[in-house]
């Protein structure tokens, strides 16, 4: 039939956000065109004044629930949506400004504002699962180009996204990056941390700081034991390391209570040694020797 | 008060092609402008607050997330307070980095503004993708430039948004010089595409509006500021960065929660482009100066509608400074210096794409930010939109709704706002009434 497919309408929704995942779109610059070739571009307020009133058969949605507007709007734009996906840190996990979470948000108010009773904000920065379902959902701070292209081209096959759950560390590896905590004791959240990146900060010679949020097993008691342990890391940073961009996610905000102060943090970490001393494994948890047989 | 039946409003729910989102209420009676009010619906996200209490070594990083478009100017602005007040010298090989990764965010920010953001206003496009079918050739040359500026960025910052590479003191690794000459061809060729580009711009028509403007932009003894520099302006500032805050003071208005931004006593001032060029022209690469003279603007440019063109000039000036640049790297013997914290507070600015950008941090002993404020040029530029905006208004009545809608927002775009980097203001209500209410 010479009849042509209706383009599949696309839309992209901002809340509290820095703009980069609408811009990582704007990035594609050899993609941008041939995206709205295959796209019926709806509503993209960053690029396009043009407005096509719903429903959107893909809203891509960018940044955190921060307000009672903010509840309204994602819960009407899932209604006007068959397929929503969240995008980057804020969208999937609350973004920075989720440290309000773990704070009195009236004195963060007061901090800025000169007049706190007029500025009207949720208690908590929410990813948007928290009050709508979300169809997928794409990491990063920002999220990866490839992956935002992968993900409109699996929604014009109808395929899953090919979007890899496993740590940084593995693509670190797989990359023969030489290791930064191993060889410079530098501390690095690669080994909990979902890959996106490319291992980007071990390349530059930096410990990952956990853009992408946990990793699908993250194993964070082990990890922040080995930073006390082999980086010399001070207790007292073991909490702002998992509570950055993604501090609202669960696996993350976790491992931040955990050691929320520095005896909080100095005393998880002796239990994990201890107990993995008592499985008789040793600090690189290979088994330990008979007593008789340590020098 | 009887209300007049002449009352035109014009109402912008949203608006288009900036970065964050706000919105525009203009009201006018019997021909006089009786209300302005640009609304920024941008929620609250607290940097200031969620700064306190962090190390001071991760302040480049998160105040990066302030704006995805210019993430750059908020890591260089940081360190430059942090520096400032550990007493660290940048060495001038890394001097040379944070100048190229500076010039390659204005690459690129530059471009994303002319072409896809505000050159669709000038030919009447809703969108750089309608603007494609009209100008195949030029749209596709402009995001080849705009690429090559992100190329340049991900070299040296690891990443176009949100570079994982800067630190206090200088860089966590830098490049090979081969990595860097590899980009001197395609930086050559995007050369190119600025120049048309700038030619291109400079063929619009722009709307009738000069304005008495204070400009106010860095000044640095040997270069067009960008990283940093003295704070100057045309009307007798010169100060040093560590006196912002006693020069431009917040200002409230009575009905808005709205922290905007004045020189104290004298009122609005206008940071950004128009500023740079007119107070620094003859800093200026030879090439751009010469790209002015050719596309017909000389400083002083009051009309804000040509800061279009103002921009595409830049982008000249950020390559040929950068092809100079990269002939003259030399990698250095570290990748940073190091920093040994003192107590205090530290001053920074920079020249964001969008005008100065500064930043203030009082740190402890231990490294510990106890305070934290930052000034992006959206809200400096603030006052000055909605000034625009009461200058145009008389223009903008005598066209029809819809082209008078346009107009406006096209007003507004001027200024390429970073409204999601406006920490300071998330309600302004603006109701200027002129007493010209007959």
């Amino acid at each position: 039939m010479a009849g042509r497919r209706r383009k599949p309408k696309l839309a992209i929704w901002k809340f509290a956000s820095c703009d980069g995942c609408q811009l990582t779109l704007l990035d594609c610059e050899d993609e941008l065109l041939a995206i709205a070739g295959e796209f019926e571009i709806a509503y993209f307020l960053e690029a396009s004044r043009a407005v096509v009133a719903g429903p959107y058969d893909l809203s891509l949605v960018e940044g955190s629930i921060t307000t009672p507007e903010e509840v309204e709007r994602i819960r009407e734009i899932r209604r006007q949506s068959r397929v929503l996906v969240a995008m980057g840190a804020c969208a999937t996990a609350g973004g920075i400004q989720a440290l309000r979470n773990f704070a009195d948000v009236g004195g963060f108010k007061r901090v800025v504002y000169a007049t706190p009773e007029y500025v009207r904000t949720l208690e908590h920065s929410l990813p948007a699962s928290a009050y709508v379902s979300v169809n997928f959902e794409l990491p990063g701070c920002p999220p990866s180009r490839s992956q935002v292209l992968d993900l409109l081209d699996a929604f014009l096959h109808g395929r899953r996204p090919r979007i890899p759950a496993h740590s940084v560390c593995i693509d670190c590896k797989r990359q023969g990056i030489v290791c930064v905590m191993v060889a410079e004791g530098i501390p690095c959240l690669g080994p909990v941390t979902r890959t996106g990146c490319g291992a980007l900060c071990p390349r530059y010679r930096r410990g990952c700081y956990g853009c992408f949020g946990p990793m699908e097993t993250p194993n964070t008691e082990s990890l922040s034991a080995w930073f006390t342990h082999r980086s010399g890391l001070a207790p007292e940073r073991l909490m702002p390391l998992y509570r950055s961009f993604n501090a609202a996610a669960s696996a993350f905000q976790e491992a931040s209570v955990r050691y929320a102060t520095p005896d909080q943090a100095q005393q998880a970490t002796e239990t994990f040694w201890a107990r993995a001393f008592a499985k008789g494994k040793d600090f690189d948890g290979r088994e330990q020797a008979p007593a008789d047989d340590q020098g | 008060m009887a209300e007049s039946k002449r009352r035109l409003t014009i109402k912008v729910d949203a608006l288009a092609r900036v970065e964050g989102e706000g919105a525009l209420v203009l009201r006018l009676r019997n021909g006089q402008v009786e209300d302005v009010r640009l609304t920024i619906y941008e929620p609250p996200r607290f940097f200031e607050a969620l700064l306190r209490g962090r190390h001071y070594a991760e302040a480049p990083d998160i105040t990066a997330r302030i704006c995805g478009i210019c993430p750059v100017a908020y890591q260089m602005s940081a360190c430059n307070a942090l520096e400032s007040l550990f007493h660290v010298e940048i060495p001038p090989e890394l001097r040379l980095l944070r100048l190229l990764l500076y010039y390659a965010e204005w690459i690129q920010s530059h471009t994303l503004h002319v072409t896809l953001l505000h050159a669709p206003d000038f030919l009447g496009f809703d969108s750089v993708v309608q603007m494609a079918e009209a100008y195949p050739d030029l749209v596709q040359q402009a995001l080849q430039l705009k690429k090559t500026g992100n190329r340049l960025l991900a070299l040296i910052g690891g990443r176009e948004i949100h570079p994982i590479n800067v630190r206090v003191g200088g860089f966590y690794a830098v490049p090979r010089p081969s990595e860097l000459l590899e980009l001197r061809d395609p930086l050559r060729r995007a050369l190119e595409h600025a120049l048309e580009l700038a030619r291109w711009v400079a063929g619009f028509e722009f709307p009738d509006l000069e304005l008495d403007y204070e400009f106010v932009a860095l000044r640095h003894p040997d270069e067009y500021a960008i990283l940093d520099g003295r704070i100057v302006s045309n009307r007798g500032i010169d100060i040093p960065v560590s006196r912002f805050d006693e020069t431009f003071v917040e200002s409230q208005v009575p009905y808005s929660t709205a922290l905007r931004y004045e020189v104290d006593g004298r009122g609005s001032y206008l940071a950004g482009p128009l500023a740079r060029f007119n107070l620094n022209f003859s800093q200026l690469s030879p090439l751009a100066r010469e790209t002015a003279r050719e596309t017909g603007i000389s400083p002083p440019v009051r009309n804000p509608f040509k800061s279009i063109v103002v921009r595409s000039v830049e982008i000249v000036h950020a390559l040929e400074q950068s092809l100079a640049l990269i002939e003259r790297y030399e990698p250095p013997a570290r990748p940073f210096v190091d920093c040994t914290i003192r107590a205090g507070i530290g001053y920074g600015a920079s020249e964001a794409p969008r005008g100065i950008l500064y930043h203030r941090y009082e740190v402890s002993t231990d490294g510990t930010v106890l305070d934290a404020r930052i000034v992006p040029p959206t809200a400096q530029n603030q006052k000055q939109i909605e000034e625009d905006l009461r200058h145009l208004a008389p223009l903008a009545i005598r066209l029809p709704k819809e082209r008078a809608t346009w107009l406006c927002e096209q007003a507004i775009r001027n200024y390429d706002p970073c409204i999601s980097c406006a920490t300071h203001f998330l309600h302004l209500e603006i109701e200027e009434m002129t007493g010209s209410t007959r």
